[in-house]
């Protein structure tokens, strides 16, 4: 089927990431040749994981196995993917960690890859698109979040879309830029999903966390639903507890990009907003291009909570973190 | 005998002077538009009825929290539905609100949505008029909006010029949910009639186009159905900025009606940062996209945002612009703004009064 279909000379780039755009690739990190950016471990060492010394570092591969219309091939390609990212970067660097790519509109095929990764301990995450074939919440996907939080894997959900439908609810825009723009409501509406539908009720352990999001939507998010909710909850008896709430409990956000002028100002206006300085996560989104030279954070933070924001609250968020450290085996 | 008082806000001390710039007025029955509507479009309704992209021919797949969203003890005592009765607005909201103007935005049978462009168009004709005829004739607190059938550009240009001289009309009302984006460019023709009319373009939130009500599909519960109003809104809001209507039409003013406040900073700056970034596919857009909008878009109050505190709220009236918010009841509205506890800050009697009369008086130009 492979070679009769050339199915492996498929290019399975994402539309939310055109590989020559300015934001898909910092210019000082992209590789020489026109290799894709990203797609070189020695250059991530020498950009990245050599660079900002992170204990850890989370992979999230967005080649787009997950996006396609046959539930078989997706999964066949999720596996594949899966495959790859132990085989070539995970044995490679005991720092790196990954997330498992699924075919995430067939939640049996979903739950059985997952499955297949339980015992590896560096998959620390399941990964979907904000933009997918449903919306988030629906219970038809539930049997992956119960298999994420049995695993003590946490919900990765990134920035991209399927494009199963327009980016908006307006229909399609002209423009890239409108189409990138689009992704923090799409995270809102998501957000709003899984608490409406209950996710965070059923699955009290699941961990949430929001990739690229752009984070200072989040103020104006819980005003809003809180307010809605104490309107219609009703609707929703099994929503025992404010949106704002849940967020705390259940949702974390990774801080690159921060949609403000000054980073650090920002996340000092939402920590207030949302009471908690336990929701952010530190982020490089290497190699998109979101910030110059070493300032991943833009502004100035208090050193508690910077500390939070680099390292503990991330070892909280991922129960899966340092309990690969003593089954490494590390390929030279 | 003594008297207990309930522990809640307190009610304002001095005479409220309000400006409503969203009052749903509806018909006692669909008959009402008949003498301004033409013999073939009653025939054809009633053969055919509305035709939606949309499940139901009547209700709305995602029931409100009530009939029609309506308050309870808003059903006038005669019969008809919310908001058709002129008595019981009076009595009820405009007299004891001090609405000394409102702004009429009328949402049934959905104009701008109709398959049937000829139907669309002729409903937004008979509408217009039922409106001037019905409530604005009546009372002189009241204001008429253009409804528009936007995707026939030709009839909505006919109507806007047709009204623009009209003082009764203050604005022209288009509902988000259109078949493109609304800064795609087979809408401009209307945006150039606005300006010539100098009229302002009011978004409210509404209409069917068939796309999900978010970019990642169909929402299950009115409470998604009803928070994702916000993010339609600022799809809406970059779409005119990144599609270069606002740098096109200068004059042009648009407001964003019930879709919320929360998110005006945090799109901004999202648009500027990746318009720094993305600047070269838009090369139509001039200057960072929070300066249109600062500008050129306004933002009606209701639903109001509730942060946790006072300052809180401030702070995001003073990243918006004060002088931008106009408020709104959403009368009749389960949802309703009392213009007594709808901010919850502590507000000067200056910001008061801006907040609730001055910037729509200025707005509407109502001298």
């Amino acid at each position: 089927m492979v070679s009769v279909r050339a199915l492996d000379r498929l290019n399975l780039s994402l539309t939310s990431y055109p590989q020559n755009s300015p934001l898909s690739c910092r210019p000082d990190w992209a590789l020489d040749g026109g290799a894709k950016a990203g797609s070189s471990l020695k250059a991530m060492r020498d950009h990245v994981l050599d660079r900002f010394r992170p204990r850890y570092g989370i992979l999230n591969c967005l080649y787009g196995a997950q996006v396609l219309h046959s539930e078989d091939m997706a999964a066949a390609c999720c596996r594949a993917t899966n495959d790859w990212i132990r085989d070539d970067w995970l044995n490679h660097d005991p720092r790196l960690r990954a997330s498992i790519v699924i075919p995430s509109n067939n939640a049996e095929l979903a739950v059985a890859e997952i499955d297949r990764r339980a015992d590896d301990f560096r998959f620390v995450q399941v990964l979907m698109l904000v933009s997918g074939e449903t919306t988030l919440g629906r219970r038809h996907l539930w049997p992956i979040y119960e298999r994420a939080e049995r695993l003590g894997l946490a919900l990765g959900i990134h920035a991209g879309s399927a494009y199963r439908y327009a980016p908006t609810a307006i229909g399609w825009p002209s423009h890239y830029v409108e189409d990138y723009v689009a992704q923090s409501a799409a995270f809102e509406s998501q957000l709003q999903s899984l608490i409406s539908e209950g996710v965070f009720a059923k699955f009290p352990r699941l961990k949430v966390v929001a990739i690229e999001s752009g984070l200072t939507w989040l103020s104006g998010f819980i005003w809003r639903a809180d307010k809605t909710w104490t309107g219609v909850r009703a609707e929703v008896p099994w929503v025992a507890r404010a949106p704002s709430e849940v967020i705390r409990n259940n949702v974390r956000f990774t801080v690159q990009p921060v949609d403000a002028a000054d980073d650090g100002e920002a996340i000092m206006r939402l920590a207030d907003h949302i009471k908690s300085d336990e929701l952010f996560l530190f982020s490089t989104d290497y190699p998109h291009w979101h910030f110059d030279g070493d300032a991943v954070l833009s502004g100035r933070l208090p050193d508690g909570l910077f500390r939070k924001i680099a390292s503990e609250n991330a070892l909280t968020t991922y129960s899966r973190l340092a309990r690969a450290d003593q089954v490494m085996e590390v390929v030279p | 005998m003594s008297t207990v008082e309930l522990e809640r806000p307190k009610a304002a001390s001095y005479k409220l002077k309000v400006i409503d710039c969203d009052i749903h007025p509806a018909m006692t029955s669909w008959t009402e538009v008949h003498p301004y509507l033409e013999k073939r479009w009653i025939e054809h309704l009633s053969v055919y009825g509305s035709h939606l992209r949309h499940a139901f021919s009547e209700a709305l797949s995602h029931p409100r929290m009530s009939p029609d969203a309506a308050r309870i003890d808003a059903y006038p005592e005669e019969g008809g539905p919310p908001g058709s009765s002129l008595e019981l607005m009076r009595k009820q909201h405009l007299d004891p609100n001090g609405i000394e103007v409102g702004m009429l935005i009328p949402l049934r049978w959905n104009p701008g949505s109709q398959r049937n462009l000829d139907l669309g168009a002729a409903l937004t004709r008979a509408m217009n008029t039922w409106q001037v005829e019905r409530w604005v004739k009546q009372e002189s607190r009241l204001r008429a909006s253009v409804l528009v059938a936007q995707e026939d550009t030709v009839a909505s240009v006919a109507e806007i010029d047709a009204r623009g001289g009209d003082p009764n009309f203050t604005q022209i009302l288009i509902l988000p949910k259109t078949d493109e984006p609304l800064g795609r460019r087979r809408y401009w023709p209307i945006y150039e009639a606005a300006v010539r009319n100098k009229l302002p373009i009011t978004i409210h939130v509404g209409g069917t186009n068939g796309h999900p009500s978010t970019g990642g599909g169909w929402t299950s519960y009115y409470m998604e159905e009803h928070h994702s109003v916000a993010q339609t809104m600022q799809a809406v809001v970059a779409s005119l900025v990144f599609e270069g209507v606002l740098e096109r039409f200068p004059e042009l003013r648009v407001v964003i009606m019930e879709g919320g406040l929360g998110w005006v900073p945090s799109l901004n700056a999202r648009m500027d940062k990746h318009w720094a970034r993305l600047r070269g596919e838009v090369p139509h857009v001039r200057k960072p996209p929070s300066e249109y909008v600062r500008e050129q878009v306004w933002f009606s109050t209701q639903p109001m945002e509730e942060p946790a505190t006072s300052a809180e709220l401030t702070d995001l009236f003073d990243r918006i612009g004060w002088d931008r918010l106009l408020f709104s009841t959403d009368y009749p509205h389960w949802d309703f703004d009392d213009p007594r506890y709808a901010f919850r800050a502590n507000l000067t009697q200056a910001q008061r009064e801006q907040l609730l009369y001055e910037n729509a008086r200025k707005f509407y130009r109502l001298d």
